[in-house]
């Protein structure tokens, strides 16, 4: 997922947020963030714990409202996928019923085919008839990102995708979302897993404190601190910055 | 929202324990509290026609007054008393079902008793009472309260009429200090008459003139002893002075059980409603689904409709069912079942609205269902009480706290869908303003968690 477009040549972003703001109460969570990814970019927003990362994720996802500041979905606003941090799946229904209805919530020509076929890429087909609520941990999510990719979208928001898979798991699902972007979608991901970061993004936006201190590629945050190791040049930006 | 309403229909019925939970629980606080109010209170409602003049309330027996008022007020202890005029009236209010019986005493009842104390025959003193025979159940009940309060006044005043006898008769017998009018006299009895009349005799000559009228005198004076120490017994037999005369008209059904059958069946489609409402609304925020839903899939106004909706609907199939039911044991006027259907209908949306409302400020089923329980019955029990229980204030601001909920207008529409009298078109008219009022709330509250 290397060899990112350039954003400034870039004629039009799949999605671009400019100036975010949200507080909740006397907290301010995102302080003026700016955000933008184009096709086929992978882009992972990390920070530490309260950053404001999942708010941005929300608001860049129409679940959530910003106070301040703009979200231009681009021309295809209504393709943008999201995947909660949470697993936003019904524990009652089947993987397929609720494929079923996300489908054709989300406005499916062919919802049979959108369900064949996203059974078939998350490899579910052989559970389809089983409930949610009986699949383990690491399906479930599978189940929670696979309804977050039908509608064919050209944007989707995973909010900490691999937060609940081992190894195995974590390394399927980014084969499985590197085929998605493979195809030309973009993917704006938040992670603690700052070597996953690394390892799978384009570029990568620091929050912490809800205020966005770097953007850009993950080699150039790890040459401005002179550390090898990335997690430990993270820990050093951040400290340089009083985080 | 057609497939919202499949999901979540789908997802009910695979959740048994949680539908036993929001409609048979429900349906049986519904019962128990309907139950509990069409038992009534100890005094049950009756109409008492009382004819004698005030100044005509007594029975001389002897030299001594008895008042029957006293008797009749105890009788009156035991009802909640509605007067009325006359029997007449009293038979409408029977016959409206406003009153479970009547109770006429006729103006002659006190001569009638009068005459009877003085053992001088004539008709039997009667007072009249006029039972519902639509609701055999409370006519037996009220009879047998009447019926022991009468017996009760029969036996006192029967007890008092053989004591106040009883003593005259002593006199007459054994002599002693008599006083009337003020005025007292030494009677000698009839004993001592007797004594003094054979003394007489044996002091006369054998051939006196007299000798055959004195002992006339000692002749009757013995018969009246021996006949008169039979008096206690015979005055014992007047045991049953007052005599009850039975009436039964075909009224209505008394309001106060159509009240317990709306009541009961306004709670049922409360808490069906107001739970299943709430709780799928909070279901869709413990699921996480919620943001995933209105982020654009799905408007929140036709979100808070759909669970509005299927709640309502439940709750109203559920409340139509236990009324269906309730109609086996209590007779309805079936031909009003469309007015009945639409009123839970009405009330239906408003406590969907409510219960959507309520949803919307919680975060999880638990707290959702605690919150409708903690609301929905003491609203319940602020509508149903009496004016009488409380002091006027107080009762004006329960009237006011009962406004703002659908509890009250619900139970007054299906009040008069199941026939009590009032009209449907203000309850409906309340109903629907509260529910418009509730979904904005609810509207709002979602916007405040977005």
């Amino acid at each position: 997922m290397s060899g990112a477009p350039d954003l400034d040549a870039a004629p039009s972003p799949a999605l671009r947020a400019t100036a975010l703001a949200r507080r909740f109460g006397a907290r301010q969570a995102l302080r003026g963030v700016s955000v933008s990814v184009a096709a086929g970019e992978v882009l992972a927003v990390i920070g530490p714990n309260g950053a404001g990362k999942t708010t941005l994720l929300e608001i860049l996802a129409g679940a959530q409202r910003a106070d301040a500041g703009t979200v231009d979905h681009g021309p295809q606003a209504s393709r943008v996928g999201w995947v909660p941090q949470e697993q936003a799946v019904y524990g009652r229904l089947t993987i397929a019923e609720n494929l079923r209805l996300f489908a054709r919530l989300e406005g499916a020509a062919d919802v049979e085919a959108s369900v064949a076929a996203m059974l078939a890429e998350t490899g579910l087909g052989e559970r389809a008839d089983d409930l949610v609520e009986t699949l383990s941990g690491g399906n479930r999510q599978r189940v929670n990102i696979a309804v977050g990719l039908l509608g064919d979208p050209v944007v989707v928001l995973l909010d900490e995708p691999s937060a609940a898979l081992d190894p195995r798991q974590r390394e399927r699902l980014w084969r499985f979302l590197a085929g998605r972007v493979a195809s030309g979608i973009a993917l704006i991901v938040t992670t603690h897993d700052v070597a996953e970061a690394r390892r799978h993004a384009d570029r990568i936006l620091v929050l912490a404190d809800g205020e966005e201190l770097f953007t850009g590629p993950p080699g150039e945050l790890a040459a401005a601190t002179g550390d090898a190791d990335f997690e430990l040049a993270l820990v050093r930006f951040l400290e340089d910055r009083g985080h | 929202m057609r497939w919202l309403l499949g999901k979540d229909l789908r997802i009910l019925r695979r959740s048994p324990a949680l539908l036993v939970v929001l409609v048979v629980y429900p349906a049986i606080v519904a019962l128990l509290i309907g139950l509990s109010l069409s038992r009534g209170p100890g005094t049950p409602r009756v109409a008492i026609v009382n004819g004698v003049p005030p100044g005509a309330r007594t029975v001389q027996v002897g030299s001594e007054s008895l008042d029957a008022q006293r008797y009749a007020d105890q009788l009156f202890a035991a009802v909640d008393a509605v007067k009325v005029r006359s029997r007449a009236a009293a038979r409408r209010l029977v016959q409206d079902g406003k009153v479970i019986a009547a109770i006429v005493i006729p103006a002659d009842v006190t001569r009638r008793l009068q005459s009877a104390v003085n053992l001088g025959g004539g008709a039997v003193p009667s007072i009249e009472v006029i039972y519902n025979g639509r609701d055999p159940l409370k006519t037996r009940y009220v009879e047998s309260l009447i019926s022991s309060r009468v017996a009760a006044a029969n036996r006192a005043l029967s007890q008092r009429v053989a004591t106040i006898a009883g003593g005259y008769l002593g006199i007459l017998l054994n002599g002693g200090d008599f006083g009337i009018l003020g005025q007292h006299y030494k009677v000698l009895g009839l004993r001592r008459s007797r004594t003094i009349v054979n003394t007489s005799l044996a002091a006369l000559p054998p051939r006196s003139p007299v000798r055959k009228e004195l002992q006339d005198v000692a002749r009757f004076a013995q018969l009246a002893i021996d006949n008169l120490d039979l008096s206690d017994e015979i005055l014992a037999t007047v045991s049953e002075p007052l005599h009850v005369r039975r009436v039964v008209i075909d009224g209505r059904h008394t309001p106060l059980e159509t009240f317990a059958v709306a009541v009961a069946v306004i709670v049922s489609l409360m808490l069906v409603t107001l739970l299943l409402a709430a709780g799928l609304l909070a279901l869709e925020r413990q699921d996480h689904t919620f943001r995933r839903l209105v982020r654009g899939l799905v408007r929140p106004a036709a979100l808070l409709g759909e669970k509005a909706l299927l709640a309502g609907g439940i709750g109203v199939v559920v409340s139509a069912a236990l009324l269906a039911v309730v109609g086996i044991f209590v007779p309805l006027d079936w031909g009003r079942a469309g007015l009945w259907l639409l009123a839970l209908a009405v009330a239906g949306v408003a406590f969907g609205a409510l219960g959507v409302a309520l949803g919307a400020v919680v975060r999880d089923v638990q707290a959702a269902s605690l919150l409708a329980f903690a609301l929905a019955l003491p609203l319940a029990f602020l509508a149903v009480v009496p004016q009488s229980a409380v002091s006027p204030a107080l009762f004006d601001v329960i009237g006011a706290v009962s406004a703002a909920f659908p509890f009250k207008p619900a139970l007054h529409g299906l009040d008069a869908a199941l026939g009590a009298g009032g009209s449907m078109a203000g309850p409906a008219a309340h109903l629907a303003g509260l529910a418009v009022a509730y979904a904005v709330a609810a509207r709002a509250a979602i916007r405040r968690a977005m």
